[in-house]
């Protein structure tokens, strides 16, 4: 997996919630393409649909508040969706996201310095954030660890690869 | 520049010097606990390739929540189980029968000492943080990185210091406590902290109350709950003649926030639905019926709470349009109230008895409620359906105050009978 991203930016305000993200009419789903169909459509209808593969979401505090489905983060994975960047995220989604291979990057400024539709470039394992303006925003940088799971492409793929070094 | 309590844990089992708030660290687990949810641990285990579980002896299943099996569903989920631990040779298994409500067993068991870091598929895993260890809830696919591996990267959490003092009046419990703290912070105060109490009340108070302070942190947002251990720990762990090196907070290690509570002239305090921060004073509440009473869980249903109970029973009957259910937490509470005939108290009240299991805390299974109902109950968790119909009520409270109110059948302060 990649460390650096383009994309096409998303806003989404404060304490969207994992209800937000993935509904629970829909938790009895399991495919993640089909959860994707109705990803954060109570906050934005049109999201599902005109989503596109590599998009980022820049989000204000506590993204991915409430239950520790983690539906959530699957869902917007399998929408496209390659990083959510937020002012805060709440614990268990921040840990889900990481683990189940969605990069997830907190920045105080970014969400104040874009617009919705702006692209902007990160590099994860710098914490820069380029925006189309050309400013660079410097966040802390993920730690290595954690860049390995999200490279592996999850925590699972992590354990099977450490298992398989092991022998 | 010292550290706090959790700081040092998390140093320790990562192998630093030290840590600060925001460090990730892979850390080395010392205990790690699953109830039911291991069934779900089990399958990621096996999609990662794993064969073997890094340390049997490290690794605590206890079934809890449907006990004994309620449906066939749950019969399925503990004879999955049963087949992983006997597979891997998993000693510490806890069936039907043996244990009780796993964050109760770690407990009484003397499975968690001071220091360690204890990790459980439970969302109020940091309960044993009252005897100061490092415990906290993750997720099932972690769970299963942690029995393939036996550790995970964790977040070091900011701390936040509560400081609680004055003298617990008479028939009022940690519960009242952490339910005024809650009041204070809200559900989403002190999420992803680790939340340190300290002050002359919770040095003075019983382990039993720490328990039910430390299980409530995760209604604030917390990450872990604890206290640092001190005589009263070290004597509640004596009979496991297990050794430990008390880890306490540097004098001058750093807190994000500091808040003070004193509880002198604090009333009883019951959360009203459907939020646990809706807390208010027992005298603000006027003609609360209920229809049920539940005394249990791993918040409040130890021999302690049982025996708060039984002394406002004593002689007594239920009132008539309540029913009362008592849940111990736990398979030796369970024979301990019998033995000190604590049952005759209940039974002649017209109370009934259950099996130690989580039970219809999380709505699963005995006792759940009707549309229209309302429950007093030692539990902790009042959202919406959360013991039954989306329809009905749950307003928390302490033991004293959930057998008050079946006396009555309204919301009764506990000091007033
Ligand atoms: S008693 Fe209730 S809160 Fe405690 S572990 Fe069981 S379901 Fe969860």
């Amino acid at each position: 997996m990649e460390t650096t991203f383009s994309g096409k930016i998303w806003k989404f305000g404060d304490n969207i919630n994992t209800d937000d993200i993935t509904p629970s009419p829909y938790l009895t789903i399991q495919n993640p393409e089909e959860l994707a169909k109705h990803v954060l459509e109570n906050k934005k209808p049109d999201f599902p649909d005109r989503v596109q593969k590599g998009d980022i979401i820049v989000a204000g505090r506590n993204f991915g508040c409430g239950s520790s489905r983690e539906h959530a983060p699957v869902a917007l994975k399998a929408a496209g969706v390659s990083l959510v960047v937020a002012k805060s995220f709440a614990r268990i989604f921040f840990r889900n996201a990481i683990n189940v291979g969605l990069s997830v990057l907190e920045s105080s400024e970014l969400y104040d310095a874009v617009e919705e539709a702006d692209e902007i470039k990160v590099d994860l394992e710098k914490g820069e954030i380029e925006t189309s303006s050309g400013n660079i925003i410097k966040t802390n940088p993920l730690p290595e660890n954690v860049l390995g799971i999200l490279e592996a492409g999850g925590l699972v793929e992590k354990v099977k690869l450490i298992l398989g070094e092991r022998g | 520049m010292g550290m706090t309590l959790s700081e040092k844990i998390l140093a320790k089992a990562s192998g630093k010097e030290s840590v600060r708030p925001g460090d990730i660290v892979d850390a080395k687990v010392d205990l790690a606990m699953s109830h039911e949810a291991c069934t779900f641990v089990i399958s990621a285990f096996e999609e990662m390739g794993a064969e073997k579980v890094w340390d049997k002896d490290k690794i605590v299943v206890i079934l809890d929540h449907w006990v004994p099996a309620s449906d066939v569903r749950s019969a399925s989920l503990h004879k999955a189980i049963r087949k992983f631990v006997r597979e891997q040779g998993i000693d510490n298994f806890l069936d039907v029968g043996r244990g009780g409500i796993a964050h109760q067993i770690l407990a009484e068991g003397g499975w968690v000492l001071p220091g360690m870091l204890v990790v459980g598929t439970d969302s109020h895993t940091p309960t044993t943080g009252a005897l100061g260890a490092f415990a906290t809830g993750i997720g099932f696919t972690e769970m299963a990185a942690v029995f393939a591996l036996g550790e995970l990267w964790l977040k070091v959490p900011e701390n936040v210091k509560v400081v609680v003092n004055g003298s617990l009046g008479n028939r009022m419990d940690g519960k009242d406590i952490i339910l005024k703290v809650i009041r204070d912070f809200k559900v989403d105060g002190a999420i992803y902290k680790a939340v340190e109490f300290t002050g002359s009340t919770i040095e003075s108070i019983g382990i039993f109350h720490r328990l039910a302070i430390c299980n409530m942190t995760t209604e604030m947002g917390a990450k872990t709950g604890i206290i640092a251990p001190d005589d009263k720990t070290r004597e509640y762990l004596s009979w496991t003649g297990k050794q430990y090196e008390p880890v306490l907070s540097d004098e001058d290690a750093e807190y994000q926030e500091e808040r003070e509570f004193d509880i002198t002239d604090l009333e009883p305090q019951v959360a009203c639905p459907p939020n646990v921060d809706n807390v208010k004073g027992v005298s603000e509440l006027k003609n609360v019926k209920v229809q049920q009473a539940f005394l249990g869980s791993c918040t409040n249903g130890r021999i302690e709470d049982l025996r708060a109970a039984a002394e406002i029973l004593k002689g007594e009957k239920v009132h008539k349009d309540v029913r009362m259910i008592v849940m111990p937490a736990s398979q030796s509470i369970y024979m301990q109230a019998m033995e000190e005939g604590l049952f005759d108290i209940f039974l002649d009240a017209n109370a009934t008895i259950c099996a130690p299991s989580c039970g219809p805390c999380f709505g699963g299974h005995g006792g759940l409620l009707a549309a229209g109902e309302a429950c007093i109950s030692s539990t902790n968790r009042n959202f919406v359906a959360r013991m039954g119909s989306p329809e009905s009520f749950v307003y928390l409270g302490s033991p004293w105050t959930v057998a008050a109110s079946a006396l009555y059948g309204e919301i009764t302060d506990p000091r007033s009978v």
